[in-house]
């Protein structure tokens, strides 16, 4: 039986798997102590309790347990990442390099530091897929250039960038690099010996563990990176990043990584048929449906789809049984279109256009057809109320039409 | 972000989506927004000679308030006379609809295309059946 509302956002934020939370339940009670307390039972069972969620956590991306520092979260991970290390190494530079299609979380760090004089930024560019040209980084690098922040795949649509051979070049020059990996991980295979990967933000509940924990994975050889915290406190995290440690989610985090690693093999074969069969429902009852993002590099449960004529959020309020997000200006806080879209190099209009689902452990075939149906039918509806569609059917160019916006 | 029931209303119901024949004489179309903008309006007032609104179809590109706007406008202007209309204000759009702040633009462009179509008419009655393209109304 189909269970209303449908759930179909998981790049946003996933599910607790039930046996996630399990692992977490005693933590809540009977285990209480905090981790840093050296002489009690307490304090050891936590402690315990941490290291074995710290193995975990390392064998998802192939590290080591003692290169894992605890965050809040993937927005603490990117900025500890990007400040303490433009702060530590400040004498030998202050140049980063980085994407436009990032996640704010590293963008508006980056913006920070400049705007506080303490670094320059460059922002490459994306090509129509939204992929950077690793040529892009090499060619970008001074010798100024303390650090390289380029993500894993990208939270909107998905794509996959040429990580590995950006690692290389990194390592070429002898730049730190930095990678938010936050949407891959549990997703598509991630090491970080292999990507030559100094950095990485990782967060739990992009991968069925629980909302507030995260880390940053700090290369501890070849080379050792170092950090300036920007939490300073009691010097928990070897002194990375202050703070009595949220045993209970970090746990949580520990059995989701565990998880994800083992089943990732046939679960990313199920994900990818899942979104393909959506992709070809939709291309198959609708016309005018454009693909953003790599047809192929892309993460499995990922699609983001512009449906031409149709603005994104009136989209969403038709379908208000399924739970997908839309890269419109009218559902951004800002007023403004996706700049991820945006970055793509494609029509305006067809940013306000964009729906991305995201395909989740827990989605079903079942699912997938039904929001193929509704979506199918409500942009049908839609382009019978769309003035544009109208125009484009009579033949008018849309482009050369001269329009008067307010 | 939660929308009001009268939004809903309209946006499941729209009144009076479509279109009148362009060339038709007593027929007035406005065109505002644009698609980079995230919203088009097309109002279309079919208008007597003596300026009373007989008729209105709208279609429009835009947010769900951008729906219910143009939908309750083409109720609101039935049975007007033009002087009337083109008095209405959007302040009204937004207390019919109980839009929230950010949505205001969606009844400042319902408003601008009540204006559009009519200044449209009147050129056409003005200058008798010209050849006249609707996106430049
Ligand atoms: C690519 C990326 N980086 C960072 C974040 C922020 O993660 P968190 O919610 O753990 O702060 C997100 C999630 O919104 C993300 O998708």
């Amino acid at each position: 039986m189909l269970k209303l509302p449908i759930y179909m956002d998981n790049h946003a934020t996933t599910q607790v798997d039930p046996r996630v939370l399990e692992a977490m339940l005693p933590y809540f009670s009977e285990v209480f102590g905090n981790a840093a307390s050296r002489n009690h039972a307490f304090g050891w069972a936590a402690e315990e309790a941490v290291e074995k969620a710290r193995t975990q956590i390392a064998a998802i991306i192939k590290a080591k347990p003692k290169e894992i520092i605890i965050t809040s979260g993937a927005t603490e991970s990117d900025n500890l990442a990007i400040k303490g290390v433009v702060e530590f190494y400040k004498e030998k530079g202050n140049h980063i390099v980085t994407c436009v299609t990032e996640h704010k979380a590293v963008l508006d760090s980056c913006r920070a530091l400049e705007r506080a004089g303490r670094a320059t930024v460059t922002y490459l560019p994306v090509d129509k897929y939204g992929m950077v040209d690793p040529d892009d980084v090499r060619k970008a690098i001074t010798d100024r250039t303390v650090l390289i922040t380029i993500m894993f795949a990208n939270n909107e649509i998905g794509t996959i960038h040429p990580i590995a051979e950006i690692g290389k070049i990194a390592k070429e020059k002898g730049v730190i690099f930095h990678c938010d990996a936050v949407q891959a991980i549990g997703k598509v295979p991630v090491d970080v010996d292999r990507c030559g990967i100094d950095l990485m933000s990782l967060t739990a509940h992009k991968l069925y563990g629980p909302k507030g924990v995260g880390a940053l994975y700090v290369r501890s050889k070849g080379p050792r990176v170092r950090l300036t915290p920007i939490i300073d406190g009691g010097g928990h995290e070897r002194g990375m990043r202050s703070g009595t440690l949220n045993v209970t989610g970090i746990v949580g985090f520990g059995a989701a990584c565990e998880i994800a690693q083992r089943e990732m093999p046939e679960e990313s074969v199920r994900l990818l048929e899942l979104r393909n069969r959506l992709q070809a429902g939709l291309f198959e009852r609708l016309e005018e449906v454009y693909l953003n993002g790599h047809p192929t590099d892309r993460l499995p449960g990922n699609l983001n789809l512009s449906f031409a004529y149709v603005e994104g959020e009136s989209l969403l309020m038709g379908i208000n049984d399924v739970a997908v997000s839309s890269g419109s200006a009218c559902t951004s806080a800002t007023l403004e279109p996706s700049y991820v879209i945006r970055a793509l190099g494609i029509d305006e209009e067809l940013a306000h256009s964009s729906i991305r689902f995201g395909i989740g452990r827990f989605s079903t075939a079942e699912e997938v057809d039904f929001v193929t149906d509704r979506v199918s039918r409500e942009v049908k509806r839609l382009r019978e109320m769309s003035p544009l569609y109208e125009m484009a059917k009579e033949g008018i160019d849309l482009k050369a039409v001269n329009w008067k916006a307010n | 972000m939660a929308y009001s029931s009268k939004v809903l209303e309209h946006y499941n119901n729209p009144r009076n989506v479509g279109s009148f024949a362009k060339d038709d004489a007593d027929v007035g179309t406005g065109v505002v927004g644009a698609p980079e903008c995230g919203d088009v309006m097309k109002l279309q007032l079919k208008i007597s000679d003596s300026g009373v609104i007989e008729d209105a179809r709208f279609k429009t590109f835009g947010c769900g308030s951008a729906i219910a706007s143009s939908s309750y406008v083409t109720e609101l202007v039935k049975g007007k006379h033009i002087d009337e209309a083109i008095a209405i204000r959007n302040t009204t759009i937004v207390q019919e609809l109980n839009l929230p702040p950010v949505k205001i633009h969606c009844s400042v462009l319902a408003e601008d295309a009540i204006k559009a179509a009519i200044a449209d008419w009147k050129k056409r009655k003005g200058t008798a059946a010209d050849d006249l393209k609707v996106a430049e109304g």
